[in-house]
């Protein structure tokens, strides 16, 4: 729920990548690489046409690849993910052979803040920097929490701006729920001049369902048919969802 | 023609070529400034590396990556295994300095393990030249494989004169004999040439035979010398587990060919760390101490 507000507007406002052009060289690329937000990338692709919606009816089932990380064979999916701190190297090749054939597309890599304790994150952000790739954009969903614990009491990471900037990226950084904010930090893309951009979108955990919002034990549950349809009457406003399902410790 | 000058003639040939490496600049020294723009050192960064590499060959590129062998085998495992085997891009993957060739760097440098971690990479292809003129007789082929490989370099002078047209999952046979069969591949290629003429000259009737590919493998150059020859022996300047030995075993079991096999490598430790010819000579790779051990082996007659 952190980041589909930033999914939504992406897809819907600022990628130049629809259903007709997944294959045009000169397409934008939108890179998952925090690959355990697929649900909300699924949701984003079905809204936009870009994946039948029918598919996700096949969750978890042996006769489709709709599962708990992102895979090719799924419309929209540019490149697997689920192992932390790989996409946004793969991002940078795609974004030099973009440069070296004098593409206008733009690549964004998104990337989740307990993702940046790997080290191969700031590897590949040291290279970008030095291979002067303005048309990389890294955005990370700052909601302050990992698998088990908030970030900041495990291995802080502010202040994250002035990181990105010492490694030679510019930087912006906004309510990652605020499409306006959103159309600002990215319509002044690159951020800095010849540099990579990083884009630190602050979210909220479960945004839009108070039962769940910024509550580590709420992150993976087993909810309820239900439980589901009381949380989606949450969003709608109608009221609290009553959750009785315990938190499952799977990480 | 050294791999620099084939490479750089492949690189004109084809513009989906490009020449990546982690700061590893010795076999490609000249590239910089022949084709600047399609070099790009990242840096010591080998993670980082394959996967550039990665977002290169989904743009339709074939990236020729290069780095010491230890480090690009073993430090970017994850990362060749989840980006480029995963979705068998074709990456091509030139290690430095494996085995042997590492001479005095010690045990950090030392790639004893770069052919098990590679071949056990579903998609992934491993090729291991024996010299210098194997490697630029077969690298337009391989580079136009579809299928990402782990590519042993080697820039020794030629151990023999190939007369076996290149192709992948073919072996070379050197020489053809009956006593005994040694299969080998790369580095070691020389000497195992040299032991099998000094054997040659003490009677024995020797198949030498030098795998080239270890995957695809040749399985019937393997069970045709379990059948033709008493006696198979391995040799390579590798760990024991997950080599050519394993891969004979492999073959050899699923086949159903019973066969008496001395396995000549690093036995579960590193070498020690000297020049290679003193490294040869500590660690019993010369052709005299192949010979010696083949003989030691022979003199304890056949097995049933």
């Amino acid at each position: 729920m952190s980041f589909v507000d930033v999914l939504v507007y992406l897809y819907s406002a600022w990628l130049r990548v629809d259903a007709e052009n997944l294959r045009d060289p000169r397409r934008d690329y939108l890179l998952l690489s925090k690959g355990h937000d697929v649900p909300a990338l699924y949701g984003v692709l079905a809204e936009m046409g870009i994946l039948d919606p029918a598919r996700l009816a096949n969750h978890l089932k042996t006769t489709d690849d709709i599962y708990w990380h992102p895979n090719r064979s799924v419309p929209g999916v540019e490149f697997h993910s689920g192992s932390l701190g790989h996409l946004l190297s793969v991002g940078l090749g795609i974004a030099l052979d973009i440069k070296l054939k004098g593409g206008p597309n733009r690549v964004v890599v998104l990337l989740g803040d307990g993702e940046l304790n790997e080290g191969s994150v700031w590897e590949a952000a040291l290279v970008a920097a030095a291979k002067h790739v303005d048309n990389l954009i890294a955005v990370v969903d700052r909601n302050a929490f990992q698998a088990n614990v908030a970030t900041e009491d495990l291995i802080p990471l502010e202040p994250l701006e002035a990181k990105f900037e010492a490694f030679g990226w510019g930087s912006s950084r906004l309510d990652g729920h605020d499409f306006v904010a959103l159309e600002k930090a990215l319509g002044q893309i690159p951020l800095r001049t010849a540099r990579p951009s990083v884009v630190i979108a602050d979210t909220v955990r479960g945004k839009g369902l108070p039962s769940i919002e910024a509550r580590a034990d709420r992150w993976f549950c087993d909810f309820s048919g239900h439980e589901i349809a009381l949380l989606l009457q949450e969003l709608e406003g109608v009221r609290q969802a009553e959750l009785n399902s315990a938190p499952l410790m799977v990480r | 023609m050294n791999y620099e000058e084939k490479l750089y003639r492949l690189l004109r040939e084809d513009e989906r070529l490009l020449v990546l490496t982690a700061e590893n600049r010795a076999p490609i020294r000249g590239l910089p400034a022949k084709i600047p723009e399609r070099f790009i050192d990242v840096g010591i960064c080998e993670q980082t590396m394959i996967g550039v590499a990665a977002g290169l060959a989904l743009r339709g590129r074939i990236p020729i990556v290069h780095a010491l062998a230890s480090f690009l085998t073993m430090r970017a495992f994850e990362f060749i295994r989840t980006d480029v085997g995963i979705p068998a891009l074709p990456v091509k993957l030139v290690g430095g300095f494996s085995g042997f060739l590492s001479e005095a760097n010690g045990p950090t440098h030392q790639a004893l393990e770069d052919i098990a971690l590679m071949r056990g990479i579903p998609n992934v292809n491993v090729w291991c030249p024996a010299d210098r003129q194997e490697l630029v007789q077969g690298l337009q082929t391989v580079l136009r494989d579809p299928a990402p490989y782990y590519i042993r370099y080697i820039d020794s002078p030629p151990a023999v004169g190939h007369r076996t047209p290149f192709a992948p999952g073919r072996a070379e046979v050197l020489c053809q004999g009956t006593d005994v069969a040694i299969l080998c591949y790369g580095l070691l290629t020389a000497q195992c040439y040299e032991a099998s003429r000094l054997l040659g000259r003490e009677g024995l009737s020797v198949r030498l035979v030098t795998m080239r590919t270890l995957k695809p493998v040749d399985e019937d150059a393997i069970v045709g010398a379990a059948e033709q020859a008493g006696l198979i022996v391995s040799v390579e300047d590798h760990f024991k587990a997950g080599g050519l030995y394993s891969i004979i075993a492999e073959v050899l079991l699923r086949r159903g060919v019973k066969a008496r096999v001395l396995p000549i490598a690093l036995d579960g430790r590193w070498f020690k760390p000297a020049l290679l010819n003193d490294v040869l000579g500590y660690e019993g790779f010369t052709a005299e101490a192949l010979c010696a051990r083949i003989k030691a082996e022979l003199a304890q007659g056949h097995f049933d």
